[in-house]
């Protein structure tokens, strides 16, 4: 194991953390919030030292595995998540840590649940450091890193490879670092796009600024107790747009753009996806009917939430606690589905239920005919039994730390929709639960275990469940 | 550059390797074992793509139309041609195509052009070449030239109780009175650039640079016999012995090959009708004493197997003092295997893979860089450049002790209008002059690079 590339990375990382916390800073000084504006000059400066101090020189071995990858990436969100907790605490807007860290880690893992009742009273420049976590959390810091540093050689691609989510990453053009900038840009390019579209849209460039982090990492802290029901119909619209958008795989964005081809219409994840979207929307726009006036305010209720919950931002418009049974079930299932791989969405991705159908559709023709020769296929290509291993593999896991995460956090006795939907909402990087997790409710009444138990399933969720099992199983460090 | 390599055998993963390496280029490989792809895609920062490089698709999927190079070293020569064609068609890039049978081999300048070949390569027959070379210099470990031949960079080991141990590398010049000059020195895993108070000792490997036919004179001096070869003996009877007898009998050198298969025996009969052709099993230490192994002053093994290879030359160094050189096909054993003292060991697959590369870093040659030749020594750790400087250059007309060279970098020869120049500190470089260059530790692709 090589500690010293492992501290170097972690040294990266909070050098950027210290950087990113200058968004923030700015935000209040335009806001003339003094109190906070030294908190976040303090923090970045912590940042900066902590990360010179573990890591003061490059270290001369610089060569990374795949353990080092994956041990790298899930320290560094613990990491990340500890230090960006800081601010929230020295500024007294949430006073406890543990609190405080199940904000960020929310935040970070574009997961969007809070603990906060009152969000309208915070400062703006905490609210902006709520929602940029998001943004940079969505593509990650670590292909941020990979994009900028001269970190050369192969260990890259298992940075890469243990941030991205999806079953099986890869790169976009040869170069490790050249497919992370790619992705920047793609990224930075789609914000930018909402940004301007919602300043046209006559929000002010706060709201804008901060709703866009939310949905460009689809996060989901909104800046308003009553979410994004204020807004005009234009910005929802456009809010639900761009949360469809982002939950699409950016490698396709990368050969619709970059190469020209329209093979993003043959991507059998990307029509699954469309198709499930538009299916949802049909059938809860017909269920909820008769609860709007009009058709147009059905229609962009379950688009906007619909949208807004397979993409796994946790965004609302309504308060779907109060929708009929089917909807709800409706709703509890595309948490589970989440939005593609290669996206900035959580969940379980399109993909990977996709492949897990299509092994129930083999598995029955082989009963049938045992002697056929059957391969699963996606986009006219064969699935490598390795990745199908994995995804089985991945569910089993996802299956495990779900039930077990479920146990701890019902000692709190709270009923059963409550804790199924709220480590669904945190797993899946949601946000949002039913009854008391709902839309309106909040994470505060969970006790201090049940919120770490949480924090640990959203970074899980966000990470793809190895990494995280990987920092805990003694075979990581064993020689 | 982008290039492509189709193929991903011990050639293409060498050559991966070695381009990865050089920053400038963008990778994408392609084979159809999925398992060598993504070990090689998590070794190196490459791009894999699994597949056939013969289907247009897969071409297209790694990106045939922005190629510069494709580089097509898959198991047969037939796909490998047919690959080069292919890629002409669809793309806009200079191929390169490993072509090993002897009977396509000697048809390829027929076709070469209509298959829009910028270069073809036989290993079998580069590393016949290079025993040859070794062969004319037995005392050379490895001989490398420049300058198109006039100038060499020859490898030997200091022996016990030679003159040059325990003397500094300035006082060589001064002593012998020659002109060769100490580019490099390895010593256990190390391997130095030596200043001029270095001391050398005995069981040094020297790398000397020499005009051609100055290397004798000077092997001479310090007391290493340097007779060139008159007989050699042949155990294995593949491509290379055919290509490597061929050789070595037009330049009058006695051959006898030893091979185990009748069929093939009479083969290399009609082949190589003035050598000895000995049926038998070669690797029977009786039959080689029979042939006469303590009788030929040099001995090649060149059977399919490498650890036959190695142990066939353990014993042909116990039974003469002659000249012995060996095969060997895997190359990850390389270190091991030279702490054997075998002598000179020969690796096709690298031999192969350092010309494509030099090849690649040539094509750049038209892309802006000027390097002319490039050479591995010092086992791989160093570089030898060979730069024709242009007008204007950063280097020309200033006097040599004046540049300010990088560490580890050394100006090792300079040639003008044939004539060789041993550069000293009051020597000028002028344009027009082929140059050589050492770098050690540093990646030099244009020669203002050696500048600090």
């Amino acid at each position: 194991m090589n500690y010293k590339m492992i501290l170097n990375i972690l040294g990266w990382v909070l050098k950027i953390e210290a950087f990113c916390m200058l968004l923030p800073l700015v935000c209040a000084v335009c806001y003339g919030e003094t109190a906070e504006m030294y908190v976040f000059l303090v923090c970045a400066f912590l940042c900066l030292i902590f990360g010179t101090v573990i890591s003061p020189r490059r270290p001369e071995n610089r060569v990374m595995y795949a353990r080092e990858g994956f041990v790298a990436v899930a320290l560094s969100w613990v990491l990340l998540s500890i230090f960006g907790a800081l601010p929230f605490v020295f500024s007294k807007s949430i006073p406890n840590f543990i609190d405080a860290f199940f904000e960020i880690v929310s935040g970070f893992t574009t997961t969007g649940a809070s603990i906060l009742a009152d969000v309208e009273a915070l400062p703006k420049s905490i609210l902006m450091w709520r929602s940029f976590s998001h943004w940079l959390g969505g593509m990650g810091v670590l292909v941020f890193l990979v994009a900028i540093l001269p970190l050369s050689g192969s260990g890259n691609l298992f940075l890469l490879r243990a941030e991205s989510p999806g079953p099986s990453v890869s790169k976009l053009v040869p170069r490790v670092k050249s497919t992370a900038k790619l992705l920047y840009i793609i990224y930075i390019a789609f914000t930018a796009m909402q940004i301007v579209l919602m300043l046209l849209g006559g929000e002010d460039l706060f709201t804008s600024l901060t709703l866009s982090f939310g949905t460009a990492g689809t996060g989901g802290f909104s800046i308003l107790n009553s979410g994004i029901a204020g807004y005009s119909r234009y910005t929802q619209y456009i809010i639900t747009i761009f949360m469809i958008l982002f939950g699409v795989d950016f490698s396709l964005y990368y050969v619709l753009f970059f190469r020209k081809s329209t093979d993003i219409f043959k991507s059998t994840e990307f029509r699954s996806y469309i198709i499930i979207i538009a299916v949802s929307i049909l059938l809860i726009f017909c269920n909820v009917r008769y609860l709007y006036p009009t058709a147009e305010e059905t229609f962009r209720h379950s688009a906007f939430t619909v949208g807004s919950i397979i993409t796994t931002t946790g965004y609302t418009t309504y308060d779907f606690n109060l929708w009929p049974q089917f909807s709800k079930t409706i709703l509890v299932c595309l948490m589970f589905i989440g939005a593609c791989a290669g996206s900035t969405g959580g969940g379980i991705k399109v993909s990977r239920i996709i492949i897990l159908c299509k092994s129930i559709v083999k598995e029955i023709r082989l009963y049938a005919h045992p002697r056929t020769t059957l391969k699963l296929k996606m986009n006219k290509r064969t699935i490598e039994h390795e990745t199908v291993r994995g995804v089985n593999v991945y569910m089993s896991a996802y299956a495990c730390i779900f039930v077990g995460a479920l146990l701890i956090i019902s000692f709190d006795n709270f009923d059963f929709t409550t804790n199924f939907t709220a480590i669904a909402a945190t797993i899946n990087n949601i946000g949002p639960g039913l009854n008391m997790v709902g839309p309106m409710g909040n994470f505060s009444a969970f006790s201090p275990l049940s919120k770490i138990v949480m924090s640990i399933c959203m970074l899980v969720g966000r990470l793809e469940i190895f990494p995280m099992l990987m920092l805990f199983s003694p075979y990581t460090w064993k020689k | 550059m982008n290039i492509i390599v189709v193929g991903c055998g011990k050639v293409g993963a060498k050559l991966i390797e070695q381009l990865s390496r050089e920053e400038e280029h963008d990778i994408t490989l392609i084979d159809t074992d999925a398992g060598v792809v993504q070990e090689l895609v998590n070794e190196y920062d490459v791009m894999g793509v699994v597949g056939s490089g013969i289907d247009v698709d897969v071409l297209n999927e790694a990106g045939i139309s922005e190629a510069d190079v494709l580089i097509a070293v898959a198991g047969s020569d037939e796909l490998n041609l047919m690959l080069c064609l292919m890629a002409k068609k669809l793309g806009n890039c200079q191929t390169i195509a490993r072509v090993r049978k002897p009977e396509y081999f000697k048809a390829i300048n027929l076709i070469k052009k209509d298959l829009g070949l910028a270069m073809v390569i036989n290993p079998e027959l580069i590393s016949a070449n290079e025993i040859a070379r070794i062969l004319r210099f037995p005392s050379a470990i490895k001989i490398d030239t420049f300058a198109k031949g006039r100038v060499e960079i020859l490898k030997f080991l200091v022996p016990d109780d030679c003159i040059l141990s325990n003397m500094k590398v300035m006082d060589i010049a001064a002593k012998l009175k020659t002109d060769i000059l100490v580019c490099g020195v390895e010593r256990g895993d190390e391997a130095f650039i030596p200043s001029g108070n270095f001391d050398i000792h005995s069981g040094d490997l020297l790398s000397i640079v020499a005009p051609i036919g100055q290397a004798g004179l000077f092997f001479k001096k310090i007391g290493i016999k340097t007779d060139r070869v008159k007989d050699t003996l042949i155990v294995g009877g593949g491509d290379m012995s055919y290509y490597l007898a061929k050789q070595l009998l037009r330049r009058k050198i006695a051959v006898k090959i030893i091979e185990q298969n009748q069929q093939r025996c009479e083969q290399l009969f009609e082949l190589l009708p003035e050598a000895i052709i000995t049926h038998g099993d070669g690797t029977d230490n009786k039959i080689l004493l029979e042939e006469g192994l303590e009788r030929f002053d040099s001995f090649v093994s060149l059977t399919n197997i490498d650890e036959e290879n190695v142990l066939l030359s353990l014993y042909a160094k116990s039974k003469t003092d002659g000249k012995v050189i060996t095969k060997i096909n895997r190359i990850e054993y390389g270190k091991v295997i030279g702490d054997l003292q075998l002598g000179t060991t020969i690796y096709p697959k690298n031999i192969t893979a350092e010309y494509i590369v030099r090849f690649v870093r040539a094509l750049k040659n038209s892309m802006g860089s000027d390097i002319e030749t490039l050479h591995y020594i010092l086992d791989g750790k160093a570089e030898a450049l060979e730069f024709i400087i242009k007008e204007n250059s950063p280097i020309s007309n200033v006097k040599l002790g004046h540049l300010q060279l990088k560490e580890n970098i050394l100006i090792a020869s300079i040639m003008r209008n044939g004539r060789y120049i041993v550069p000293h500190g009051q020597d000028m470089i002028l344009t027009g002059d082929s140059v050589v260059v050492v770098a050690l530790k540093n990646r030099v692709s244009d020669i203002g690079d050696i500048l600090r």
